[in-house]
């Protein structure tokens, strides 16, 4: 069988020269029929001038994006304001255009930052590179990392493009602690996963006035 | 036919059929092996070609069938030796083998959590790798799996998650049988079987990072590495080890420019497979704090001031150029760093005043390396064959590990006669079953295959050299010679000692001389035997030197009078040094040299084997001892012309072995040591591998295995002191003194055992020496 066989292989009869010679005959065709179909065609211009107009006034006028707009990124928090973050470095190994670097650090029983044994120490996301496949949201083990529907990234110069950790990380809310501060009392890694945590024990530092 | 292969035809070989295939191996050869020969892999855990066979984790089950007589069920291949008329047929061909591979892989897999993506075995992982190759693709269960708590620490380096445990027995049974450190164990039985500790014995072996990485799965994990990086982040170089002359073959691997871990490679006929936690951890001195960023100069207000190279190297020119100056290597140098001191002193100082040895040593230890010549002659393998072996003044497993590991293994495999020379029996000579022997002459039973190893630490008793030589001549034994530090012997090699030129050449021939000359294109060399190290020190103390160029020295390695001979009369003192350090505080021109996996170059272990190795970090910007001193001697116009260390280890070469008359033998007649009475006692110490050596700096997981400080007395001298174990006991000198629990252990009456150099007992710096000198020791 010839390889170039397949049924992706463009073929003379379907979409080759032959064909386009062919139905570009009638434009030749000088008879009244042809004459009411270029009416056709000014019709269509014509009648859009009535039509609802949809551009958008942008930057004043600002439109919704879909849901699942794929945005900058989001570093989640537990309900107690711990980092979701372990430094796994999932993200920076699924993104396939390299706009990641994570470097993990060690939770120490004085500075706690996510449950369990590591968090993210350094986290950045070059939106130079970024292309917003939504792969390394894909690959993050603890719903980390999620992207939100913020589209407006530009800037005038490169390196305000890397956004670090503090630019990433979500904001503390009602009944958030800011790391670092132990874990809730009685918990586990498994707890926090489990969503067993309800908000900051006051055990685990002075309450927050958010 | 090479010796070798003679060898092999003595074997009785048997044939067997695995798969179709005939395969001619010698008998006792296991059937997964056999099955190797013909590149048929079958899936395994439990089984390690250097371990016993355990049949723990049953995964590699084969239908095996004698003599028409088929096994009722499959069997494990990995306990099972070939024999004749055996018949077996693996997965490749079996579907009742291949269903039960399956099977026990779906079992094995129910409790193992799904940790993959952030275990730090993800991407070199056996069971990863053979879940792939021979599970089934979809997971039938929908149970809750079991969890442990995780992890759990079974030292300060190991870490241990339970539930990724496939109960293979590897770690237990390297712990057992190669490290003889059984501290680790399979406790519980069923579902909650697991590794466990025992709750009194710490798990403090100097071999456990091994157990790190036979595991087959990621149970064990090294707490220096743990979460990391992954195996497929890193940049693997070949390299060797660097913290002493065992010579181990290593892999470094580094990710964005910083050494994350170190595994032992493969090496059959040095390391086998293994290595010690020294070389596996103990790395990050290379970033330290105390690193040296750049080239010092001390300016006019005595301090150490930033400065370019051309400055430096101007500096260290003027105060060298024409001046008496003396070498201190340090006995840590690549075999290339080491000839590019030696002939830096030759041809740019016009002297023989060079030493490696920056340790305790003597005249009579230098007379005995001059007459060993460069061809030693003696190697592992006859540490495998050997009938007796004598160690003297050597303390294998603290000393040189992998020595002990394969002296142990011998004396587990074969009952090897080992004797001591030494009035203490450590853990290590415990092991090994050694016999005491308290004078050398009471040692009898030595025949032409037996070794008498010798260690650096014979340089502290005088006349040990003289005795060990006539005791070899005299039975026609092997000396084995093994210092502690990695460049010593690639330092002899290479000329880096008053009395011998490269290649061991004497320096008092002169025809090795006008040998030498000649390649290096001067018109002569000096011809005065050249200043041991103490000697040096001495003399840049006193004025007759004015200037000392220093390697990596640690003073108090020497005496405790070191440092302040160098400060004396107005000395001028280059120091290459990685780190700051005792002598950079005190040097004139400190220029920073790079780390061993900043470099590439080779050592030479105990054996004269070249140890090879690639520079690891290639981004690099350090210059290694060579290339420096190759500019400083241009600068000073009498090049070296040692551009790098292909350069070097070329011009090496080509210089070759002496083939003249070697130096005669030592003949030092022993001293006789004054008998302590009393509360008097005789101090021996040597160095535990896990000290505060200066390479260990930087890791407290190391650090925290480390054995205690701790005065070892005999029962005798403790019940005349009233002490039992754990007791203070105090060891003074005029100088100072060591307070440290007490250990009753077997010791000679006269004499205590202190380490040298851990934390709470340094005797040199505590007690002013290290060995043979009358101590005092009271109850605290």
């Amino acid at each position: 069988m010839n390889p170039m066989d397949n049924e992706l292989t463009p073929r003379d009869n379907e979409f080759g020269l032959a064909k386009a010679a062919a139905e570009s005959a009638p434009i030749l065709d000088q008879s009244a029929g042809s004459f009411f179909k270029q009416l056709q065609g000014f019709w269509v211009t014509f009648i859009m001038q009535f039509k609802k107009v949809n551009t958008v006034q942008y930057p004043e006028v600002k439109e919704p994006t879909a849901e699942r707009f794929h945005g900058r990124h989001q570093l989640n928090r537990h309900p107690d304001g711990l980092e979701k973050c372990i430094g796994c470095e999932l993200c920076a190994w699924a993104c396939p255009a390299d706009a990641i670097y994570v470097e993990g650090g060690d939770n120490t029983p004085d500075a706690q930052f996510s449950p369990g044994e590591r968090y993210g120490k350094v986290y950045q996301i070059n939106y130079l590179r970024c292309v917003f496949c939504g792969l390394c949201i894909e690959a993050c083990p603890t719903r980390a990392l999620t992207m939100t529907n913020e589209y407006e990234l530009a800037d005038e110069s490169r390196s305000k493009l890397i956004f670090e950790k503090e630019d990433l990380l979500a904001p503390l809310r009602a009944g958030m602690l800011m790391p670092p501060h132990p874990m809730y009392p009685g918990s586990t890694d498994t707890t926090y996963y489990k969503g067993e945590v309800p908000g900051a024990d006051p055990s685990q530092g002075a309450t927050t006035n958010v | 036919m090479t010796p070798e292969n003679a060898v092999m035809t003595d074997v009785e070989m048997v044939t067997v059929v695995i798969d179709g295939f005939d395969v001619t191996v010698p008998k006792g050869t296991l059937v997964i092996r056999a099955a190797e020969k013909l590149g048929i892999q079958i899936p395994r855990f439990c089984d390690h070609p250097l371990l016993s066979p355990a049949g723990a984790c049953r995964q590699c089950l084969v239908d095996i069938e004698i003599n028409g007589r088929a096994f009722p069920k499959p069997q494990a291949s990995c306990t099972i030796p070939v024999e004749n008329g055996m018949i077996v047929k693996t997965q490749l061909t079996s579907e009742v083998a291949d269903k039960a591979q399956k099977g026990i892989m779906e079992l094995l897999l129910i409790n193992h959590p799904l940790d993959c993506p952030v275990c730090d075995k993800g991407g070199e992982c056996p069971l990863q790798n053979q879940a792939m190759s021979n599970g089934r693709s979809e997971s039938r269960y929908e149970g809750v799996k079991r969890t442990f708590e995780k992890p759990v620490s079974i030292s300060s380096q190991v870490l241990l998650d339970r539930e990724r445990c496939v109960l293979c027995a590897r770690c237990t049974r390297f712990s057992e049988e190669i490290a003889g450190d059984p501290f680790i164990t399979l406790n519980e039985r069923g579902a909650l079987q697991q590794v466990g500790i025992y709750e009194k014995d710490p798990f403090l072996s100097y071999f456990s990072g091994n157990t790190v990485q036979i595991c087959p799965v990621g149970a064990l994990t090294g707490a220096s590495y743990r979460f990391r990086s992954r195996p497929f982040d890193l940049v693997s170089t070949p390299s060797a080890c660097e913290h002493c002359a065992s010579g181990c073959s290593m892999r470094t691997d580094v990710r964005r420019g910083k050494t994350l871990r170190r595994l032992a490679g493969e090496d059959a006929e040095v390391n086998e497979e293994w290595n010690c936690d020294k070389g596996r951890w103990a790395f990050k001195y290379i970033s330290s704090k105390e690193r040296i960023a750049g080239p010092m100069v001390r300016g006019e207000d005595g301090e150490l001031h930033e400065a370019s190279w051309p400055q430096a190297l101007a500096r260290a020119a003027a105060g060298l150029k024409g001046k008496r100056a003396g070498v201190l290597v340090g006995g840590r140098s690549t075999v290339e760093d080491a000839y590019a001191y030696a002939k830096f002193a030759r041809v740019a100082l016009n002297t023989n005043d060079i030493d490696f040895r920056s340790r305790l040593h003597s005249d009579e230890e230098a007379v005995f390396l001059a007459s060993r010549g460069v061809n030693f002659n003696v190697s592992y393998r006859d540490l495998d064959k050997a009938d007796h072996v004598v160690l003297v003044d050597f303390e294998p497993e603290d000393e040189s590990p992998i020595v002990f590991l394969r002296l142990y293994k011998q004396v587990r495999k074969r009952g090897l006669k080992v004797t001591t020379l030494s009035p203490v029996l450590s853990r290590g000579s415990e092991k090994l079953g050694a016999a005491i022997v308290e004078d050398i002459a009471s040692i009898s039973g030595l025949s032409e295959k037996s070794v008498i190893v010798v260690g650096e630490r014979a340089a502290e008793v005088i006349g040990q050299f003289t005795s060990v030589v006539k005791l070899a001549q005299s039975t026609k034994a092997k000396v084995a010679w093994i210092p502690r530090r990695a460049g010593e012997v690639g330092a002899v090699v290479a000329g880096a000692i008053g009395n011998l030129l490269p290649g061991g050449r004497p320096v008092a021939d002169p025809a090795a001389r006008v040998d030498i000359a000649s390649v290096w294109g001067v018109e002569s060399l000096p011809a005065a035997h050249g200043k041991a190290t103490w000697e040096i020190l001495e003399a840049a103390g006193d004025g007759r030197l004015d200037a000392v160029v220093i390697g990596g020295v640690d003073p108090l390695d020497i005496s405790s009078e070191a440092l302040g001979q160098l400060l004396g009369a107005s000395t001028f003192v280059l120091s290459l040094e990685i780190s700051h350090s005792a002598i950079t505080a005190i040097a004139d021109v400190v220029l920073p040299v790079a780390a061993v996996s900043e470099k590439s170059g080779s050592f030479l272990n105990w054996e004269g084997r070249p140890r090879f190795f690639e520079k690891a970090i290639a981004d690099s910007l350090t210059r290694s001892d060579l290339r420096i001193l190759s500019m400083l001697a241009d600068e000073m116009g009498t090049p070296i012309n040692l551009p790098s260390s292909q350069a070097a280890a070329k011009e090496l070469q080509s210089i070759g072995e002496w083939d003249g008359a070697k130096a005669d033998a030592p003949s030092v007649s022993p001293a006789t040591l004054t008998a302590p009475s009393g509360d008097q006692a005789i101090l021996h110490s040597w160095r535990q591998l896990l000290d505060l050596g200066t390479l260990q700096n930087g890791e407290p997981n190391l650090a925290g295995t480390a054995r205690a400080a701790h005065v070892l007395i005999s029962a005798n001298r403790a019940k005349s002191l009233g002490l039992s174990n754990g007791d203070l006991v105090k060891v003074s000198t005029a100088r100072g003194s060591i307070t440290a629990p007490a250990q009753i252990g077997k010791i000679s009456d006269s004499a205590i055992w202190v380490p040298r150099n851990s934390i709470g007992s340094q005797c040199i710096a505590n007690l002013g020496a290290a060995s043979g000198l009358v101590v005092t020791v009271v109850k605290a």
